[in-house]
């Protein structure tokens, strides 16, 4: 018999990787992202390596958004979130594991697309370097963060752009501080480790607060 | 404490031997709710409501639409707070909550459209099932009792409105808890399908546990005690 917490991360894995999951929209969500600008900014090889970590991180950013507003709200239609509540596991503990499943299928299948779409915006080896390092540290924290808005959009129908609303300016410390330490890899006047050592304890803060938030947002909209 | 540990330990032969009916270890079992008042979305729905239901029995509540009979059901599997009041669980252990100990059933399934009917209720059985409790069945039985069994392996969302009813009324028996919340259940289902179901229930019923059912048709049920919601109006 599995334990309840490894039951839920393979039924929310499977979920997300069944036609119509998230887990193979948010790659394709930031290719196309990633794709398009260069024809906004236009081909400058220079220009592109120097904003290149940043457009990684922003298409990463919208594209792990573009997920969230399902979360919790599939399993509100659909009733489980009811039944979730009445597991032994704890509701905090429930909504770790769906955040941790939901990164799994949806965040790491972007940091190992990151490296190949950085090819394409001019970045060397460091930057690349740089870049899946930061994504990697990082991306946990703005799964964690958004399910904090999926959460609190959970009743509100069609709620994903009210949750955009209220996540994308949570999600901007993690975005500076993301970009600044790709940007130090390659040099710079800061070293690579103050800023992303910060990422990192944004990221574990994150782990601490988010699921208690989110847990508390959907025993209050439950009622 | 000697006393409580030789309690304990003639709770453990009796759950061991093997021709004891379940029905004694769980019949200390008992729900009471006095004078239960719950609102929903800051309007007052029940109030000064009191009944209890003891393991092995069931109890259907009637009334008229809006009358609170989903309310009361949701204040009792936890998912709602009641404004006053208490529910109380004798027969079980102090930490022992009471939704840990029941099965909730609404208008909703809590199945995932995209994995198969096995998928979904392996998930509920890991994940409702409180320990290897023998109570609980396997999923194929499980399927056979609500007469699914050739839907195994086809995915939840391919099934029709009255097989989808019957896949979350297997969840009931995949994870043994004494207690079951049932709102509307029967719902789609057809004749033979309540037949089935009817007799799902007396089984549950004499393996001690109880159910609470809100419901506008007979359940088939003999036996089960009946509370009228809003009948004074």
């Amino acid at each position: 018999m599995t334990s309840p917490i490894g039951a839920l991360f393979q039924r929310e894995w499977r979920i997300a990787r069944r036609v119509g999951g998230s887990g193979a929209m948010g790659v394709v969500f930031f290719l196309t992202l990633v794709t398009i600008v260069p024809f906004a900014v236009g081909p400058d090889p220079n220009l592109l390596s120097r904003i290149g970590p940043a457009i990684l991180w922003i298409a990463a950013l919208l594209a792990s958004l573009l997920a969230f507003d399902r979360l919790f709200q599939a399993d509100a239609e659909d009733g489980s979130l009811d039944l979730l509540h009445l597991g032994e596991t704890p509701l905090e503990l429930a909504v770790l594991v769906k955040c941790a499943a939901h990164w799994a299928a949806t965040g790491l299948p972007l940091i190992v697309a990151a490296p190949f779409l950085g090819l394409m915006l001019q970045q060397e080896t460091t930057a690349l370097a740089g870049v899946v390092a930061t994504l990697l540290v990082g991306t946990p924290a703005l799964t964690l963060i958004g399910a904090i808005g999926a959460a609190a959009t959970v009743t509100v129908r069609r709620g994903g752009l009210l949750m955009a609303l209220l996540v994308l300016p949570l999600t901007i410390p993690v975005l500076i501080f993301g970009v600044s330490a790709s940007e130090a890899a390659t040099g710079g006047t800061v070293p690579f480790y103050s800023p992303f050592s910060i990422l990192c304890a944004i990221t574990l803060a994150a782990l601490a607060l988010c699921p208690f938030a989110a847990a508390a947002a959907l025993r209050h909209l439950g009622e | 404490m000697a006393l409580r540990r030789g309690f304990l330990y003639w709770l453990v032969l009796m759950e061991k031997s093997p021709h004891r009916p379940h029905a004694e270890v769980h019949s200390a079992l008992r729900l009471k709710v006095e004078n239960l008042a719950v609102a929903r979305g800051g309007r007052p729905v029940l109030a000064g409501l009191s009944f209890s239901v003891s393991g092995g029995e069931a109890l259907v509540v009637t009334g008229r639409n809006g009358t609170g009979k989903s309310t009361l059901l949701r204040a009792l599997a936890g998912l709602l707070p009641s404004l006053s009041g208490e529910v109380r669980l004798e027969g079980v252990g102090d930490a022992v909550e009471l939704p840990q100990l029941a099965h909730y059933l609404a208008h909703a399934d809590g199945m995932k459209a995209a994995l198969t009917v096995e998928e979904n209720l392996d998930f509920w059985a890991a994940y409702l099932s409180s320990a290897a409790d023998r109570r609980s069945r396997p999923v194929a039985q499980a399927l056979s009792m609500v007469g699914l069994s050739h839907a195994l392996r086809a995915p939840f969302g391919a099934l029709s409105a009255g097989q989808k009813r019957r896949a979350a009324l297997a969840r009931l028996l995949v994870a043994f808890r004494p207690i079951w919340l049932l709102d509307e259940p029967l719902t789609a289902l057809d004749r033979a399908s309540r037949e089935k179901f009817a007799a799902a229930m007396r089984d549950h019923c004499a393996l001690g546990g109880l159910i609470v059912a809100a419901t506008h048709e007979p359940l088939g049920l003999e036996e089960a005690g009946e509370l009228v919601l809003g009948g004074a109006k």
